[in-house]
């Protein structure tokens, strides 16, 4: 009975999947049997989603590894007979002037490329956090329940109360040097929450499964049950919430750089240009559609990436 | 059924307690002090400072403080503002009505559009209207809400000139139309995102089949048997939605000029007044713990399989 009052109320709403069954990350290994991910792999290679995406997402991370490949702009300083002057000339690819130039002459075609990399960083930053930290929670509180479970899920529930966006106000409104690694930790101090209940939710699924009783009885460890037996097959919500919640995270540091609670206004990013945009968009809307496209395709690629995935390790959604 | 909502009512305290704990310690742990603000860029008087310091209890050790803090408000005194020293309680209550307002707008909208989308998309899966719908809801969610908020003020509010493009009183349902759209606009696209993979996942159960052999009409096989099944994580996310929708709207309040919550906070954040925001938060922390016991109350009149002793 308990176990029915708790459950609807702790599982996350976007996740219906279906616990995977049998002992899958390490099937694949054996001959002939096809594991979760073989399966879900061979799935996705085949879906047009997945594999835009998935260009997407490395065109991406190409950009924000290595600017410097793609223009030969400096994105900080600007020519102010430029400025505002260029509109953007869409046939000159990869050149200065193609997305046009911003209120300071700078080329914004390279401030888009150099922008990426901190954008980036806090998505990519933000869900390493929360998925390592909120991994780590929800399946202590999962598979070890009573006690710590109750413990668990309560601190859990104090920070979930906290509307994400007015916690990430608060904390950042303290530092007037506001660089990757505060933003980073800002965000992820509040957004472990939901990973943790996610993954909750499939731990107390899983502990319960044939192969774990058997480990079990065969004697081995805790840490041997928990890392080898329960993590691999309660994993595959997690990543499909996780690379969802990237996408989101770069949303949200656009917005509090709107907020002028994001990026100094000296750094080079999409959110800081985007709101800076904003407040000429009348006359000049360049100045905002080409960040605020690039920051939202990137985005779309995350979410794309994880719907795809969702679907193919669900079979209900086959 | 009482004494579940007797023991989930007290389960409530702890974290009512470790929330306003939390946001307490954030606002006054952190570095930044509103007294020395209220010099601006002039040097303080560390004499004045140390006065108004010690009228206000913020001298105090922080549990201190907290505690203070705590038995004010059980009396209904929610402390004074530092800038102007106004009853922080009357701020409070004048801007809550205006953000109740949008946000029931916005929630009815996101209710209302998200559903019907996402049981369109979700019965008709893999034709057009489905990724189409699919698609509009990916863009909704991956470009900034202020993107739109501004987008939208110029073009229907600047351009075409059908609605006012800020809102100057707050009480015309007309004039909070467009907010309203705007603060749900989000919510919107993942109610429908959640609806059409509930309906999905549904729509090829037993019950389903067993409807459809009986010759039941579509339409009450989706109403009646698809719909009221793939409803419970759609309700869970509408639940926990409304705090959200009253906190969470700092951004429109400020693009169309709404004197709501949101503008509240946004003054109380930048101002570094920590009764402000530990005030307010204390409030939406109350909406959102009973509407979650609501949300669970509701799961049993959806599915008579959930029962509450």
């Amino acid at each position: 009975m308990p176990d029915l009052m708790k459950s609807p109320a702790a599982d996350e709403p976007e996740v219906a999947l279906a616990p995977p069954s049998g002992k899958a990350a390490e099937a694949g290994e054996v001959g002939g049997a096809r594991s979760l991910w073989g399966d879900a792999w061979r799935d996705l290679r085949r879906r047009p989603l997945f594999v835009i995406s998935g260009l997407l997402i490395l065109l991406v991370l190409l950009v924000s590894a290595f600017p410097g490949l793609f223009t030969s702009a400096d994105p900080g300083s600007g020519d102010l007979t430029n400025n505002f002057l260029g509109s953007p000339q869409l046939g000159h690819f990869f050149q200065d002037d193609w997305f046009g130039y911003d209120r300071q002459g700078r080329s914004i075609y390279a401030r888009v490329v150099f922008g990426a990399r901190n954008s980036v960083m806090v998505g990519l930053g933000v869900t390493l956090l929360v998925t390592v930290f909120g991994g780590l929670v929800g399946m202590l509180a999962g598979y070890f329940g009573g006690f710590w479970d109750s413990l668990l899920s309560r601190i859990t529930d104090v920070f979930f109360g906290i509307p994400f966006l007015l916690g990430a106000m608060v904390v950042l409104n303290a530092f007037t040097d506001r660089d990757v690694w505060v933003i980073t930790g800002a965000l992820a101090f509040l957004g472990w929450t939901q990973i943790a209940r996610v993954m909750r939710g499939a731990v107390i699924t899983t502990k319960h499964a044939d192969y774990v009783m058997a480990a079990k009885a065969l004697g081995a460890g805790t840490k041997r049950i928990l890392f080898r037996h329960v993590l691999p097959n309660a994993v595959a919500p997690v990543i499909v919430v996780a690379t969802i919640a990237l996408g989101t995270y770069i949303v949200a540091e656009s917005t509090l750089s709107y907020l002028g609670l994001g990026f100094a206004s000296d750094a080079v990013s999409w959110g800081a240009d985007i709101s800076d945009a904003t407040q000429d968009i009348r006359n000049n809307p360049h100045t905002l559609i080409f960040p605020a496209g690039m920051l939202s395709i990137t985005v779309l690629a995350f979410i794309m990436l994880g719907d795809a995935v969702r679907e193919a390790l669900d079979p209900k959604l086959r | 059924m009482g004494r579940y909502v007797a023991r989930r009512l007290l389960q409530m305290i702890p974290v009512f307690i470790g929330t306003t704990l939390l946001i307490f310690l954030m606002v006054n742990a952190l570095p930044g002090d509103p007294v020395k603000a209220l010099w601006g860029d002039k040097p303080p008087d560390p004499a004045q400072v140390a006065q108004i310091k010690h009228d206000r209890g913020l001298d105090l050790p922080l549990w201190e403080q907290y505690l203070h803090y705590m038995k004010g408000l059980f009396q209904g005194d929610f402390g004074n503002t530092i800038a102007g020293n106004r009853p922080i309680l009357d701020e409070i209550t004048q801007a809550f009505p205006v953000s109740m307002r949008l946000a029931a707008m916005a929630w009815t909208f996101e209710l209302v559009v998200g559903i019907t989308l996402g049981v369109i998309a979700g019965v008709r899966r893999g034709r057009i209207i489905d990724t189409t719908v699919t698609f509009f809801t990916l863009i909704v969610i991956s470009v900034p809400i202020f993107v739109f908020g501004l987008g939208f003020q110029l073009i229907f509010g600047n351009e075409l000139g059908w609605v006012k493009p800020t809102v100057q009183d707050s009480e015309s349902f007309q004039q909070l139309m467009l907010p309203a759209l705007v603060l749900g606009l989000v919510g919107l696209a993942y109610v429908a995102r959640l609806t059409r993979t509930s309906i999905k996942e549904n729509r090829s159960a037993d019950y389903i089949r067993t409807a459809v052999a009986k010759g039941l009409p579509r339409r009450r096989i989706i109403s009646r048997h698809l719909l009221r099944n793939s409803l419970i994580p759609v309700v869970t996310y509408l639940g926990t939605d409304i705090g959200a929708l009253m906190g969470g709207a700092v951004i429109t309040e400020g693009i169309f000029n709404v004197s709501g919550v949101g503008n509240l906070l946004y003054l109380g954040i930048s101002r570094r007044e920590g009764a402000v925001i530990v005030g307010i938060v204390t409030v939406l922390v109350i909406v959102y713990l009973l509407a979650s016991l609501l949300v669970d109350l509701l799961y049993a009149v959806l599915d008579p399989r959930i029962r509450y002793a």
